[in-house]
């Protein structure tokens, strides 16, 4: 237990927020939700490796496990409970008319190997995303299955190397910028990639005579990640395009921050080969701890001969999955990058998100999302240090200048931001900015909660500045648990419950 | 004044007859925060100056760390798989990573000394 985790009350509980037990910890042998009867003795087939020992599970009833796990969904924190301005993650509201089409039995109650002429709706809806997907973008053509945003990435960089390979050209590295997503090197490594950090200017964009002092006739491809992880957009993207290209190589783009372009900018008219979209993000499927992402990669014609299966045709008798190499009509696909479609749940809701926005509406929500961060931008410059001069795009980026000499760290205050009730901001990331704060208010926070923000954080700026530093060590003190040992957990973390736990392991 | 050597990476070097072990310095452990974790080349592994070497994991991130100097990996620190938590206590002693046989030893030339080190480290950027 933590310092400061006792209360004074009996229980231990605070009011109505309850301590909750492991659910191992309220084992009582023979206790179940089920009451079944003893299965008849049949003949054994497992040849000797039957199990000898009970299997573990901890026995309750049916009211102690619902009061279990909305206990500890009460302990969550959520875009549903409250502003969660993690940068470069895009928690924005997720409609409720995006759940209610997912919910459709049509939808919700298909099977994956079932007959093509009984889900001509569900591949209907793949090919109508896909076309909204290609409109957005300006590009010709759209891989829909990868899993989400770094499968997109090797989805995309898998095609280029089928490509150079296809032309007897394989190379051997490829080039990332400072300030792309930290994802965009470890695919490239898992790709089999050289990876060569590419720097950035005083403005926190890519260094154009760096890269073009890195390109040559070695380099697959440049990722770049745009508006990249400075919130900025990348005002030289063509320059880099066009150095890219001239050198041979792919121009691998990181379509997670599209929302804050999208109806504004097509990726297609900027050089790119390759980007993935994050439909979690950007067309609001629940993501995180609420559902799996969706990765689809729009390729250029350079690519689109590569792409990998499965993908839907409109055929003689209605919609149709090319699903082998031989019924691909030509092209190349270097594989498939799932077992099925995609993530037909979140086509439903990126779908469902894009067709009641509209362009119209999709075009106001990137706006809307640029306007609000530039806001937070305007408001706390007053206290806060920025870190590259804006406008931004769609989060804003602050650096820890501001804490300098207070004895508080980034950390520090993003604790006492959680005691004021809100989930903090992206930390420490990117990298290239000491002590980093991104932030993401996303367009669907009102000027009310985005005020009460800018007022807290001004507050607590404020505060640092005064001397109270103690009290940011401290925090936080309002939550169930307090500052938790982060190095322990990570230098000695217990992955599972054990019966008899091993005392003294875990605590320093 | 130490008889280490300063990359700009960071990591530093004390040379012993061809031997070069290196680490990282007290500076780049105060940046990284709690080290929970190191992974180490193989012993055998043929390293290039500033090419990867090893990998630091921090509370806060991962950094790779290069190779100051080109050669051989001839031993490396195993204490630090089970505790990270030297590379913050000792960053230029007991958290040592690894032992270099030198290929050039005029690859040291260009590296800085502690003074010229610690100058670098408090300037801005």
């Amino acid at each position: 237990m933590m310092e400061g985790d006792s209360t004074d009350t009996f229980t231990g509980n605070r009011g109505l927020r309850l301590e909750e037990p492991l659910i191992f910890e309220q084992d009582a042998p023979g206790r179940s939700g089920v009451d079944l009867p003893e299965p008849l003795p049949v003949q054994s087939r497992l040849g000797g490796l039957d199990r000898e020992d009970a299997i573990g599970l901890p026995g309750l009833s049916e009211p102690q496990v619902v009061r279990h796990y909305t206990r500890l969904s009460q302990k969550n924190y959520a875009i549903d409970a409250g502003f969660y301005p993690l940068g470069s993650c895009t928690m924005k509201h997720n409609p409720r008319l995006n759940e209610k089409m997912a919910r459709l039995p049509g939808f919700s109650d298909l099977h994956p190997l079932q007959p093509e002429a009984t889900v001509q709706g569900a591949l209907r809806l793949i090919d109508t995303l896909a076309h909204w997907i290609k409109t957005l973008t300006g590009m010709p053509a759209v891989a829909m299955s990868p899993a989400a945003g770094a499968h997109g990435e090797l989805c995309g960089l898998m095609t280029a190397r089928a490509a150079l390979e296809a032309r007897g050209d394989a190379r051997k590295r490829v080039l990332v910028p400072d300030s792309a997503h930290g994802t965009n090197p470890a695919t490239a490594a898992i790709c089999g990639y050289e990876v060569e950090a590419i720097p950035l200017t005083s403005r926190g964009r890519v260094d154009l005579s760096a890269l073009k002092a890195a390109l040559n006739d070695d380099v697959a491809a440049f990722m770049l990640t745009n508006p990249n992880t400075c919130g900025l957009f990348e005002d030289e993207i063509l320059e880099q395009a066009h150095a890219v290209h001239d050198a041979g190589g792919f121009f691998y783009c990181d379509g997670a921050n599209f929302n804050a372009i999208v109806g504004r900018v097509r990726p297609g008219d900027l050089g790119i080969d390759c980007m993935h979209l994050n439909l979690h993000k950007t067309f609001s499927t629940p993501h995180g701890g609420g559902g799996p992402g969706s990765g689809p990669v729009v390729l250029s014609e350079a690519l689109v001969d590569y792409a990998p299966l499965p993908w839907v045709v409109h055929g003689d008798e209605g919609f149709r999955l090319v699903e082998h190499e031989g019924d691909a009509a030509g092209a190349a696909p270097y594989g498939r990058m799932k077992a099925f479609h995609g993530q037909m749940g979140m086509f439903v809701r990126a779908l469902a998100y894009m067709m009641s926005h509209g362009s119209d509406g999709l075009r106001q929500a990137s706006s809307d999302a640029v306007l609000n961060a530039n806001y937070l931008l305007a408001s706390l410059s007053k206290e806060l240090s920025l870190a590259y001069d804006g406008p931004c795009m769609h989060e804003v980026l602050f650096d820890d200048g501001f804490l300098k000499g207070t004895d508080v760290t980034t950390l520090d205050f993003a604790k006492a931001m959680i005691d004021e009730g809100f989930h903090p901001m992206t930390m420490y990331f990117p990298l290239v900015v000491h002590g980093a704060l991104l932030m993401e208010p996303t367009e669907t926070e009102s000027r009310e909660s985005l005020d009460q923000f800018v007022e807290t954080i001004l507050h607590l700026a404020k505060r640092a500045r005064a001397g109270d530093a103690q009290a940011f060590h401290d925090a936080p003190v309002h939550t169930p648990r307090r500052r938790l040992d982060e190095t322990a957990a990570a230098r000695r973390p217990i992955l599972r419950w054990r019966p008899d736990p091993v005392q003294g392991e875990a605590a320093e | 004044m130490s008889d280490l050597k300063f990359s700009k990476e960071h990591e530093w070097v004390r040379l012993e007859g061809d031997i070069a072990t290196v680490g990282i310095s007290h500076f780049a452990q105060e940046q990284l925060g709690d080290v929970v974790f190191v992974e180490l080349p193989d012993v055998g592994k043929q390293v290039v100056k500033d090419g990867d070497a090893a990998v630091v994991e921090s509370v806060k991130a991962a950094s790779e760390v290069y190779a100051p100097v080109s050669g051989e990996i001839v031993e490396v620190n195993g204490e630090l798989e089970d505790d990270p938590e030297l590379v913050n206590k000792s960053p230029t002693g007991e958290g040592w990573f690894m032992k270099i046989r030198l290929s050039d030893a005029s690859e040291l030339d260009g590296m800085m000394d502690e003074a010229a080190y610690n100058d670098f480290a408090a300037s801005p950027g």
